[in-house]
Order: C-alpha cells, then structure tokens, then sequence
C-alpha cells in the first residue's frame, strides 16, 4: 500500500464536523492523520489538493452493474469506473440482475467480481422473495453472510400481504435492513408518465401519485407491525414525504432515498417524448420536485441516489411508452447535487450528508466518512469547473442520460479508494 | 389553451420558416395553419356534389402507408386522397409483418427509406410514435402522423373542423361542441380539442363518466361534464366517440347496456341541443352503443359527410407537407 499524503484540501465532512483546509495522511488504505504527519510517516505519493474539496466518497444506494445478465453489455468493472469518475465509492447494487440475486451463490459471483475489479466498495442488496416474485422467501441469512447488506424487491411489488408480513417479519428476526420501492401492484401498473397535465394532454397512459402512497402506507404499517428496519427507496411524491414526516415523528425508524433526477425534472420535462426522459418512478409534478427537495434539506428524506441504470441503445430507441425506464446516473449525481448547492436548495452540508453520512448510517458500514482510521475513499473536486455534461463521454456502458448538454459546475477530479488512485 | 413551456419549444414538425415538415399533432400550430390546410381542402372538392378533383401533383412521389395497427377507413381514405394526388401508394400492414419477425421499428424506417420513401403516414398503438418516427426519419422524408396510442390524430381534427365550417361557417367563436364518449383513451378528442381551440371555439365540452375522462381537462383547454343532459344543454356540435369493448374488460364501465343508458345519444337526448346542431362520429359506429341508428342516420346526422371532407382534407395536408420546401419563405 502506497503511503499518500494529499496536501491542502479543503476537507469537508459532515460526518465529523470537519471543513478546514490541511493535510490528510495515508496509509494500509486507511485515513491515518489529519493535519500533522505522524512521526514515523514518509509519504511516497503526494497529491495536491489545493483548491480542491477533499469529501467521503459517495455512497449510492441503488445501482444496477450489468452483472450478471448483461455482460455482453457491461459489467461492474466498468461500471464501477463510471462510478469512481463520479466520485462514488460504495454501490449497493439492486437484486433485479439475471438470475436475480436471490441465493448467495449469486450474491457471491457478484462481489467476486467486484473484487476483481477493486475500483468500489460494492455492495450486494439480495432479493427479499426468490426470483422477486413475491411468493417464497429468499435465503436472506445465508445471503447476509455472503454479504448482501440488505433486501430488497427492486421494482417488483410483494402483491400478497401476508408474504410481505412475513418477509419482513422475518428479516425483523435477524436484524436485516429492507429497502423496498413504493409502488402498488395494480395502480397504475401499465403507466409511464405521471397522472398530470402532460399526462392528459398527450395521451400518456398515467400513474397517480396513489400508487406511491398506498404502497408507503402499507409498507409503513407492516414495518410497524413486524418491527423490521424500512428504508424506502426512491420516492417521488409530496404526499409520501408527509407520511414518511409523521411515521419519524411517531418514532418509527423508517428512512428513505430519492433519485437526482427527481430533485431536477418533472412531468413538463416529458412533454417532447423524450424517451430518455422516461423513469420509474416517473417525473412528478413542480410541487412534488419541490415537496422532494423541502425533504431532503429538512432530513427527512436521508439520502440521494443515482439509481443507476445503465440501458442499450434500443432500449431507448423506441417511442416513449415502449421505451425501458432508466437513467445512466453514476456519472451526473454529484454534479447535479452540487447545482442544487448554487441554487441555494441545499446547502453543501445537507448536499454531501445525503451521499455519505446519511446512507452510510443507514447501512450500517464504516464508509462515508474522512474519520481517522476509516477506510480512505474520497473525492477530490473541483467545485469551479465548468463543462457540459456530455452523453458520448461517459464511462458507464449506458449512455441513457437526460442531462446531455446540461451546464454544470463542479467536478470530480480524482478518487481514491481504500487509498489508491482509481479515478484522475 | 396549451400552455406548456416543454410544449411550446422546439416544434419538430416545422419547417425554420414556420411551414410544416410533419404533421405529428396540432398542438403548437398556429391559427393560420389549420386555416391554411381547410382553405386549401376546399380546392379538392365539390361541396355540393361532394366529388373529389383529382390532381396528379403529387405524381413521382411515393407514399408508405406504415399501420402498425390495423385499420381498413382511415388507411382507405388515405390511400384514396394519396392516390387521387397521383401518388405511388404503398400500404404496409406492419402490425402482421416485420416487426413480428423481431425487426426494429428503426429498421422498418430506414429499410423503406432505401426504397426512396417520400412520407410516412404512419399509425401506431402507442403515444408519441410519430414523434419517434419524425426523430428518426432523413431530412428529406415527411411524417404524417395517422393516430398514435392515444396522443394525436391530426387529420381526424381537422376533417372534423372542416366539417364544423361547412355547416357553421368560419367563425367558431360563437360555437358550443359536446364531445361525448371515452375522451381518456381518444387520440381523435385530443385533437379535436386542439384543433378547436386554434379555431377559438366559444366552449368545448367534454362529456362521459369520470373513469374516461382525463385527468386535467382544463389543461387542455376543456370542460368536464359528466352529466349527459348538461353537457348536451344547447351545444351547436355533437361529437360522438366510439366506445371500446376493452373499457368493459379493464373495469372503467360496467357494460355497454349502461353507459348507453347513461351516456348514449338518443333522439330525446339531442333535442336538449340547439335545434340545428349537427352531430358527428369518427366512425366506426356501434349502434346501440354510443349512439342511436335514428339519430346516427337521422337528418342531423352529418357522420358520412366527415368520410368525404376526409379525403379532401388528406389531400390538403399531404399536398401541403410535401409541396413545402424549408428554404423557401
């Protein structure tokens, strides 16, 4: 391991309270000192930092990696230099692979791969019902020892209430973390566009926001009941952000994510056809963006992520309603989390929690954080930079973006992961 | 009115100069297209013997009728407008050919591109098709957009506005028009709306049972009744939409017996409309369902006339977009 010293950052990190500008030191893939080298310390790698923001990398809570299923496409050594490029270091990778992650064989390939690769800390999310079909459970303690950090059923509803009751039941018995999408089973199943004025006026078939909140106040009730630990993945709606306001407030440890996308476009963005424009959950109304936004500054919304999914060429190559839900979004999340820095909706602090703190917290991981002792992944950015985002040079194999020629300010200059330097 | 900001920017089926490229929808047309296109339709036909002049100037040119989902009026009356222009007429019927092989629609496009399409009249199962198309297509190749899923059928709107002018002249601003049926799932209601609208009709109505209607009609420039007598209540136009099997089977209707009941538009109904108001269909009709055969065939009725205004209004819009050149003023 190369003993590093970056000199003269700005070292910002909410976990710690930390923004001043020093040195940091180090070494075995460990943050060792910040400030004054230790004695014994020789730096054989020096990276300069001045001007630069020295942050935790990122840590995204929904990632899909190609693998397995798509390698023909891409694959999480790829995918996990697109990721690097953006500054993110820890990836939970959602079950909905081919096979789906639901047997820790499959749980196993995915992090040998990732170890192969050693460009991020990738984390498994293991299928809560085997084959996500909502029927029987999936071997979550096993999947747990292989690593998977927590479960999930991806896009795919549990429709039996009383499998759902018991699969979190279940998972409340061994302590593991759900990470469930709140989407209902019927409501608005073949919808691609949010139930609003563009919906109407272009003839779009709909989803209402009642998909989202009935699936979050059966979610909220069954945790409840069952005790398990909820996190909500990617909600997109004001109402759900009450709910999920009163069920902390009543004290139940529910947490939540929301996509980038979420917090930057809405249902007007859809309005050409775009078929790069279409995600699931669709783009929402300007009251349900600003609802969004108002939830992660306040908290009550922990985290921001990618939900990376990085699609072919033809599978955008279609008129909008046949065209597959999805965002390549490695590569525009910290950047568009830095926009809403300059518009003044966050604040830096609140903007980097959301990536680091708040998810590693959630996660439960030693990660997100520029603590002494702590593994040392971090971005070093540039928050000056100005450049167009452009489709054609991402890393990521899915070039699936709507932000193609979007001014952005703020790049990521280098990353280090566990103390090397894989992206620069 | 459509208001959009994301609506109203760049209007891929214009020309720089304002002149149409496509005809994908009638939304973000100005008033003096849709003028332009009826005025122009008036040259095709004889309005008192309703017989269609044909003019071979489109002669050379080759049409691709591309129907990704099956239709025998619409096609027809399209293949006869194209072919009175003097058009070379190709119909392709891809809902039963290439796509089925697994061939892409981009595929489909440029294979029949090699073949030196001129236009596309295209038709499509899902919203926003055309569009697709228009995206994809060479800069030399026209897109008519012949109804997408249930976004837009252009040439609908506007036969039907012809129609509306025949019998009520060129002013719609003091003009009430019921349009009654599924509007929800209606590419054609879409596009009468709009086309309404740019014609700047006094009030258009929008009438059927909650589960059809759409989700924002003041967005797009409408009212909501969902009370047949109200919504008939002194109307000048009444337009009957055809009412789908599958609104049966998805659950927005009981059955055909009771939305006929509540909804269908009888002789007793229509006498709440204006004495003279004139009632329309886009066909095809299910008599018994939406609409009475007395009152579908009765003297009110003007549902075979919009057949007819149809070719000549085809012949409009197709002469119009390929006769167009971007540079010219």
């Amino acid at each position: 391991m190369i003993a590093t010293t970056i000199k003269q950052g700005r070292l910002f990190d909410p976990a710690n309270q930390l923004d001043m500008i020093a040195d940091m030191h180090i070494n075995h893939g460990r943050i060792i000192a910040i400030g004054e080298a230790p004695s014994d310390f020789n730096a054989v790698k020096t990276i300069d930092a001045t001007g630069l923001l020295v942050i935790p990398g990122l840590i995204d809570l929904s990632t899909r990696l190609g693998e397995p299923g798509m390698e023909h496409f891409t694959t999480i050594a790829r995918e996990t230099k697109a990721a690097v490029a953006g500054g993110i270091t820890s990836l939970c990778v959602m079950p909905d692979t081919d096979p789906v992650n639901d047997t820790f064989a499959v749980t196993e390939l995915i992090q040998r791969r990732a170890r192969q690769a050693e460009t991020a800390y990738v984390l498994p999310v293991g299928a809560l019902t085997k084959g996500l079909k909502g029927e029987a459970l999936s071997e979550m303690v096993a999947m747990h020892r292989e690593g998977c950090i927590a479960f999930s059923q991806a896009n795919k509803p549990v429709i039996n209430t009383q499998t759902l009751f018991n699969a979190f039941d279940y998972a409340a018995t061994h302590q593991l973390l759900v990470m469930m999408r709140p989407i209902d089973a019927y409501l608005g199943k073949d919808g691609v566009a949010h139930r609003g004025a563009i919906s109407s006026a272009l003839g779009l078939p709909d989803i209402p926001a009642a998909t989202e909140t009935l699936a979050v106040s059966r979610l909220l009730l069954l945790a409840e009941e069952t005790g398990v630990r909820l996190h909500l993945s990617q909600i997109s709606t004001a109402r759900a952000v009450d709910m999920l306001a009163e069920a902390q407030a009543r004290g139940l440890a529910v947490t939540a994510d929301v996509a980038i996308h979420n917090l930057h476009l809405t249902e007007f963005d859809t309005a050409d056809f775009a078929s790069f424009m279409h995600v699931q959950p669709p783009l929402r109304s300007q009251r349900d963006c600003d609802a969004l936004r108002a939830g992660v500054r306040s908290g009550i919304i922990n985290a921001v992520c990618s939900d990376h999914t990085p699609l072919m060429h033809d599978e955008k190559l279609l008129p909008f309603p046949e065209s597959v839900p999805g965002i390549s979004g490695l590569e525009s999340l910290l950047p568009l989390l830095l926009a809403l820095v300059r518009e003044k909706v966050l604040t830096l602090e609140q903007a980097i929690t959301a990536v680091t703190h708040n998810p590693a917290k959630l996660l439960g991981i030693n990660r997100g954080s520029l603590q002494v002792g702590s593994p040392a992944d971090m971005a070093l950015v540039d928050c000056e930079y100005d450049w167009l985002f452009n489709r054609h040079q991402l890393l990521s194999a899915g070039d699936n973006t709507p932000f193609h020629k979007w001014p952005l300010t703020g790049k990521v200059q280098s990353t280090l992961f566990q103390g090397r330097l894989v992206h620069q | 009115m459509f208001g959009y900001p994301g609506l109203s920017t760049p209007n891929i089926q214009l020309h720089e100069n304002g002149k149409l490229k496509h005809l994908l929808t009638l939304e973000g047309l100005k008033p003096h297209h849709i003028r332009d296109i009826l005025d122009r339709a008036d040259a095709f036909i004889n309005s008192e013997t309703r017989q269609i002049y044909k003019q071979p100037i489109l002669k050379g040119k080759t049409i691709v009728n591309l129907f990704f989902e099956t239709s025998t009026r619409t096609r027809t009356t399209f293949e006869i407008a194209e072919k009175s222009l003097g058009a070379d007429v190709i119909n392709l019927n891809v809902a039963t050919s290439a796509t089925k092989k697994g061939e892409s629609l981009l595929d489909t496009i440029y294979n029949l591109e090699a073949m030196q399409a001129d236009m596309f009249v295209v038709r499509h199962a899902e919203s926003g098709a055309a569009h697709f198309f228009a995206r994809h297509v060479a800069p030399h190749v026209h897109v008519l957009n012949a109804g997408d899923g249930r976004h837009a059928h252009p040439t609908q709107g506007l036969l039907d506005a012809y129609t509306i002018r025949h019998f009520k002249g060129k002013d719609f601003s003091q003009l009430r028009v019921a349009i009654v049926g599924d509007i929800l799932h209606s590419r054609v209601a879409r596009s009468q709306i709009q086309v309404l609208n740019l014609l700047e009709t006094e009030e258009i109505r929008l009438v059927a049972p909650k589960t059809l209607l759409p989700h924002d009609a003041s967005a797009m420039g409408a009212h909501c009744f969902t009370n047949i007598e109200a919504g008939l209540k002194d109307v000048d136009v009444v337009i009957t939409l055809r009412m789908q099997n599958e609104r049966m089977s998805s659950a927005r209707l009981p059955s055909e017996q009771e939305y006929f009941e509540t909804y269908g538009i009888t002789e007793e109904r229509l006498k709440l409309a204006m004495p003279d108001a004139i009632v329309m269909h886009p066909g095809p009709i299910n008599r018994g369902v939406e609409i009475t055969s007395r009152v579908a065939d009765g003297p009110q009725s003007v549902i075979l006339d919009q057949v007819t205004f149809g070719i000549a209004v085809r012949m409009a819009v197709i002469s119009g977009i390929m006769q167009t050149q971007g540079d010219q003023p």
